[in-house]
């Protein structure tokens, strides 16, 4: 049965790495519906965020072919339950529709949106959330009419109390101490 | 070792010279020029192969890596040279076979503005690479030389590419010195082996009552070889091999008990779906040794000896897993096993054996028909040259009956292209198999439609005067399609019949003897002569046109479902 997972890799930070990460889905024909790139926790190290809507089997599966990419270090999956997740999506709205009536506030106000800038012609809305819920925003908003709208990947922690990739750092390190 | 202020291209040909690499695979062109000028000093410590096509380069390197078990290294130019290498660089990331291939690349201020001969080969080789850099600065030769050499020996082995400016070929470096890679972070080449999964699958070993093991290139590439026989001698555990596998143990141990797979034996194949328990040894369950996998081994459990984590429950659910180095597994489980024997179990593939014998093997070896048959070519080599050959085969049916009927004494013996199955890669990888193992013999099998596709490296073969025996089986079909399409598509002949040209004439063309054979009384003179010939040769025989290759587990059926015939 098809669910949305979220894949975390830690890789080291070389160019090309994006693409050898994204082949691996390509050839598989998994489609990736968010993706995010940042630096992790631990400097030189960096984390992708993939989410993907597949089968608990294709992924595990996926999963051991990306910690075959020579400089990834290690990767995870989650389902959303296991994980914190949040999105960002900024919305642009005429500004003259806040004038006109309160609506647009109260919608603002209920969605625990904030807005960014004020402009004569515009107004700049954030809101960060699931995607469902910056989703929902956007067509409530969207009867006065959002002619620009975006969405940024999910980032997500897990709920684990520790920090995996440190624990797997620390037995690499051992591991690659034995190597000498 | 320090040297002072030395070219890009020098240090390419310095730090393949601290790997130990005395043979490269290449072809020149603009973008590896400075690379080549240097190479011209050091003519006495390293020997160029300039093959007809970089496709030759790339299987001749293959085929030097797989009998020496060290990386094979090739040059190609930008752009279309380095394309020309992508579908040997495929190959070897199917069979894990180690090479290091060094690309040109258009000057840096170039790349990305469509410059003459520009190619994005990093982009392009990225799936079937184990591994590829770009250098744009002459400082990162020596490391990423390093790097390269490490990543593709080391593990489950698999080619690099290395794709050189050539701003950075002309650059001068501050200095040079080298040093050998030895760890990266983020690459553990082979985990430590587990005890408690040893000792896990050395109950199972010894509770079995119709154990079977395979095994796979994996043990070769591990020189685990006597591990192996270690093993089966203290168990008494059958052992069949995989395509790949061929070699590693010898033909005529007792415990040997043939090949896997869709054209594999008949025992080892009904066998594994009544075992009670599989070791599988280096091996990967390719959809062409399993057939259909809902059905495959379903009475036994699984114990899996793998180097590669991503390898195990990836097509089947193991039992126990064995990560790590089959060399190391191997030897901690013969210490954990008991002594045991399972004669009556061996007795069953003897029987099975009896059968194929008597439904295939005798009409192929001894065929009462006129028409001369591959299977007796093949087996008729391999006794005239003791057992004891490199055996190179390309792809389709005589690939399938030289794997059947050729017989090996010594591991590392048998040069193939299996996973991508790729036609065409005989005649180069026959080259660098000679170049590897000089002091061996080499015969090459080849089929019509193979041999035309990289018959131009006879010009390679015949300037470096190495004395590759080539068996040219020609039956004027692409036989294993023909095969097919008389089994599957109501016979069909959809575009497989050849019109050959004159082999003979087109040999002699190159200045390699050659000679053809079709009927039966003239077989052995002429691979006699063809193997009395000191040099270079090819030998033509012509064979039945609609030969079948048979035992055969047809596409989607169960390993059980095996056919004897048509």
């Amino acid at each position: 049965m098809n669910q949305e997972f979220i894949i975390t890799i830690f890789s080291e930070n070389n160019i090309g790495l994006l693409n050898r990460i994204t082949i691996n889905f390509t050839r598989r024909k998994m489609n990736i519906e968010s993706l995010t790139v940042s630096q992790s926790a631990i400097s030189g190290i960096s984390k992708f965020i993939i989410v993907v809507n597949s089968t608990k089997e294709k992924v595990v599966r996926l999963v051991g072919q990306l910690e075959k990419i020579v400089d990834v270090l290690k990767a995870f999956y989650h389902t959303n339950d296991e994980m914190i997740y949040q999105e960002i999506a900024l919305y642009k709205v005429s500004t003259e529709y806040l004038f006109e009536s309160d609506e647009v506030e109260k919608i603002i106000r209920d969605y625990g949106a904030r807005i960014l800038e004020i402009t004569r012609e515009y107004i700049v809305v954030e809101k960060t959330g699931h995607k469902e819920e910056t989703q929902e925003l956007f067509e409530r908003l969207n009867q006065f009419g959002v002619p620009q709208f975006v969405r940024s990947g999910r980032i997500a922690i897990t709920r684990d109390p520790i920090e995996r990739l440190s624990e797997f750092l620390k037995e690499r390190d051992a591991l690659l101490s034995q190597m000498d | 070792m320090l040297t002072k202020s030395i070219s890009g291209s020098h240090a390419v040909i310095l730090s393949l010279l601290e790997e130990g690499v005395t043979t490269i695979f290449g072809y020149p062109g603009g973008a590896i020029m400075p690379i080549y000028d240097a190479l011209y000093d050091y003519d006495k410590r390293i020997t160029h192969i300039l093959t007809r096509h970089e496709q030759g380069a790339v299987h001749a390197a293959e085929g030097y890596a797989k009998v020496t078990g060290r990386a094979g290294v090739c040059f190609a130019t930008s752009g279309p040279g380095a394309t020309n290498l992508i579908t040997g660089i495929a190959d070897a990331m199917m069979d894990s076979v180690p090479l290091v291939c060094i690309t040109g690349q258009v000057a840096s201020p170039l790349l990305g503005t469509d410059a003459f001969q520009e190619s994005d080969v990093v982009g392009i080789s990225m799936p079937v690479t184990k591994w590829n850099y770009q250098i744009t600065d002459a400082e990162e030769i020596p490391e990423a030389i390093a790097k390269a050499f490490y990543i593709a020996q080391s593990g489950r082995p698999g080619p690099v590419l290395l794709d050189i400016a050539k701003d950075a070929q002309f650059q001068k470096l501050e200095s040079f010195s080298y040093k050998k890679c030895s760890k990266i972070r983020s690459y553990i080449p082979e985990h430590p082996v587990d005890p408690f999964q040893v000792e896990a699958a050395a109950k199972l070993i010894d509770a079995a009552k119709k154990p079977l093991l395979l095994f796979g290139q994996g043990v070769i590439i591990a020189q685990a070889e006597d591990e192996l026989k270690a093993f089966i001698e203290k168990t008494g555990i059958p052992a069949a091999w995989t395509l790949l596998g061929l070699s590693a143990l010898p033909s005529d141990h007792p415990l040997n008990v043939g090949m896997l797979g869709m054209h594999g034996n008949y025992g080892p194949n009904i066998k594994t779906n009544e075992a009670d328990l599989i070791i599988a040894v280096g091996m990967r369950f390719d959809d062409r040794v399993t057939g259909k996998v809902s059905t495959y081994a379903n009475h036994a459990k699984i114990i899996h000896l793998e180097i590669e984590r991503a390898e195990i429950n990836k097509i089947i659910k193991v039992d126990v897993p064995v990560l790590g180095n089959a060399k190391k597994s191997l030897a901690m489980l013969t210490l954990n096993v008991k002594p045991n024997s399972h004669e009556q179990w061996v007795q069953e593939f003897r029987t099975c054996d009896q059968i194929e014998n008597e439904k295939v093997i005798s009409k192929d070896i001894h065929p009462e028909k006129a028409g001369l048959t591959m299977g007796e070519a093949v087996r008729l080599v391999s006794e005239k040259t003791g057992n004891d050959a490199i055996l190179v085969t390309d792809v389709g049916q005589h690939q399938m009956v030289a794997s059947r009927y050729f017989k090996f004494k010594r591991s590392k013996s048998n040069v193939t292209s299996g996973g991508l199955g790729t036609m065409g890669y005989a005649i180069p990888a026959s080259l660098g198999a000679q170049l590897g193992a000089p002091d061996r013999t080499v015969v090459t099998f080849v089929g019509d439609g193979g041999f035309q596709m990289t018959l131009q490296e006879l010009g390679t073969i015949v300037q470096n005067k190495l004395p590759v025996k080539i068996i040219l089986l020609n039956n004027n079909f692409l036989g294993m399609v023909r095969q097919w399409q008389q089994l599957f598509f109501e016979k069909r002949y959809s575009f497989t019949e050849l019109q050959n040209p004159d082999f003979i004439m087109i040999t002699n063309g190159f200045g390699m003897p050659a000679h053809k054979v079709t009927k039966r009384d003239e077989l052995e003179a002429g691979i006699q002569k063809m193997l009395d010939h000191n040099g270079p040769y090819l030998l033509e025989v012509v064979v039945e046109k609609e030969d079948n290759v048979f035992p055969m587990v047809p596409s989607g059926a169960s390993v059980s479902d095996i056919i004897l015939e048509a």
